[in-house]
């Protein structure tokens, strides 16, 4: 019996021939990361053990992107408790203020990453690198203060479910439209614990920007990581930017599936997650008129350039709705310089948007974009369960930038084509 | 152990936005993170915690990775959470941190509201006290186990780096 590329990523950080789901084993890591809302738990935990042990610095990455730019004095210390603790250990790999970036925007874009990587973060969304052919995948603080000591952590080997997606797409259909109509096929625990591997010649086809907004929300059905084979779009990606050496893995023909799943996409339009689950999915067309407060674009699932540019293409010439505030929020600085550099931001300035700095801010409704009572918002987020982004009474429908720069335009929610 | 309390009883797909909403995760304090534990949800949850367990359906703890999910539960003096199912980050802090986790489908559906429990985790047994009912739990793999026993898995790399 073969393996998946999960599997043999795996097996090859076990220092294993080959592992079998249900298998718990020992596994290397080669990058632990956390961020300044699970980070400090982790070094206090580790202050409050005395452990004073790092395995590997290199392999520690630690950004201040969810508070931040700090909101509050409770998160000032919290950035300056991981900052005093990069410092003491010699972690190179500790970004804050203009260095920083949305995490799983920022560590691709750093050349952190390489196919065929084992990856944990103190973050869910972890498993946005398995578009990159990594294997990666979120814990919690204890877990990856452990692995910060140890240099390794414990893993049940998943079961893997392939989904197959063919067809051509129709206009405005996005890597954002294929994972919402996914999880909505299966469900928020319809891939618990499972590895989600997605392929096709859709997948192939799509940019690479796409491609990390559908392992990013893997965990949205409850998986424990997604992935891709690493093709020549990936490998040129990492050329260049990473130093390490890229171990390109496919599933094997004979390979053990708990399920193949095949989704023809010619007949998807786009989706929209309704209220308060991310399975709650319809297509836009055929949804009643919603009036809404806010938009939001950007976060760790869609505030890359290729995001950007489809707002902008909806955008440029065209006006906010007065009754929507547009919050654009680019991932990284990167994303920002290069959105300056194609005139991106002027677009969204002259139709009235806001641009705010790369954070995962609004996203949790942490801040720079909080949620009043009764307000709706159509964000390209990944999760609109109940006051996720601010009063438990407000509503959050999640949808593709196409989506999201119509909606705004519209005052309600809309397809570029409906505007 | 024998562990006892009250059933409070809730639906599936408990996120973590809901457990501890992320306004609140700028302290790290247990005792904090317990006064707002599952309030948009059941706003006098930190009242009737203490004598507590939550009985809930499936895939409960989805969503973020924060582990102060487990430790607010924990902390709110509630026992523990028995579920028809964890999504699986939820399920390794806990075990993590030392909140009692049981999964069983039968017992989600079964117990009511109210209901007066007894667990033992060493037989992984739930009594229902009031109906009568008794569930088996699925076991924790050994090596689970073994965390649970010394208290958290920071105990054991404690040992692991003293042994070194």
């Amino acid at each position: 019996m073969g393996m998946t590329i999960t599997e043999k990523i795996i097996a090859a950080h076990a220092q294993k021939e080959k592992v079998i789901p249900g298998e718990l084993v020992q596994v290397k890591i080669d990058l632990a990361l956390a961020n300044d809302i699970t980070a400090p738990l982790s070094i206090k935990e580790l202050e409050k053990q005395k452990i004073d042990r790092i395995f590997d610095p290199d392999k520690v990455v630690l950004v201040a992107d969810h508070n931040t730019p700090c909101k509050d004095i409770a998160s000032a210390q919290n950035v300056k408790l991981m900052r005093d603790f990069a410092r003491k250990y010699g972690i190179s790999h500790f970004f804050e203020g203009g260095k920083a970036g949305i995490e799983h925007v920022l560590l691709p874009e750093e050349g952190l990453i390489a196919p065929g990587d084992l990856v944990i973060g103190a973050d869910s969304h972890t498993c946005t690198y398995g578009a990159l052919g990594a294997f990666s995948t979120g814990m919690g603080s204890t877990d990856i203060a452990a692995s910060w000591v140890l240099g390794e952590t414990w893993l049940r080997v998943p079961e893997s479910i392939l989904f197959l997606y063919e067809g051509k797409r129709k206009p405005f259909v996005t890597g954002k439209d294929l994972i919402l109509f996914t999880i909505g096929k299966i469900g928020v625990d319809g891939a618990r614990y499972c590895a989600m591997e997605f392929r096709g010649s859709v997948i192939s086809e799509l940019s690479l920007d796409e491609r990390f907004t559908m392992a990013n929300m893997a965990v949205e059905a409850g998986a424990k990581n997604g992935i891709m084979e690493a093709d020549s779009k990936v490998l040129n990606y990492v050329s260049g930017r990473t130093s390490h050496l890229s171990r390109v893995y496919q599933s094997d023909p004979d390979a053990q599936w708990r399920e193949i799943i095949e989704i023809d996409v010619s007949s998807l339009e786009p989706q929209v997650a309704f209220p308060h689950l991310p399975s709650n999915t319809h297509s836009v067309y055929s949804i009643p008129k919603i009036e809404i407060d806010q938009v939001v674009i950007g976060s760790c699932t869609n505030g890359r350039m290729e995001d950007l540019r489809m707002a902008a293409q909806v955008l440029k010439g065209r006006e906010v709705n007065p009754r929507v505030r547009l919050l654009i929020f680019p991932g990284t600085p990167s994303v920002l310089k290069q959105a300056e550099k194609e005139g991106l931001l002027r677009i969204f300035l002259e139709a009235g948007g806001i641009i705010a700095p790369p954070s995962c801010g609004p996203c949790l409704g942490g801040h720079l974009g909080v949620l009043a009572e009764g307000e709706k918002c159509v964000s390209t987020t990944n999760r609109n369960f109940l006051g996720r982004m601010g009063h438990v009474k407000s509503e959050v429908y999640l949808a593709n930038p196409y989506v999201a720069a119509s909606s705004a335009v519209a005052g309600y929610i809309a397809a570029p084509d409906q505007i | 152990m024998i562990i006892s309390g009250k059933a409070l009883k809730y639906g599936d797909n408990i996120d973590t936005d809901v457990i501890i909403a992320a306004r609140y995760l700028t302290s790290t304090d247990p005792a904090e993170l317990a006064r707002h534990c599952l309030e948009s949800l059941d706003p006098t949850f930190s009242e009737k915690a203490s004598s507590a367990i939550l009985v809930a359906g499936k895939n409960f703890g989805c969503g973020s990775s924060r582990e102060h999910a487990p430790l607010a539960i924990k902390a709110s003096g509630a026992k523990a959470v028995i579920a028809a199912s964890f999504a699986r980050i939820f399920y390794r802090n806990a075990v993590n941190i030392g909140l009692p986790i049981l999964e069983s489908e039968e017992a989600a559906e079964k117990i009511k509201e109210g209901d007066q429990l007894e667990i033992d985790l060493d037989k992984g047994e739930i009594k229902d006290l009031t109906s009568g009912d008794t569930f088996q739990v699925n076991p924790f793999p050994p090596f689970l186990q073994e965390i649970i026993e010394r208290g958290g898995l920071m105990n054991l790399v404690k040992e692991r780096v003293k042994s070194h």
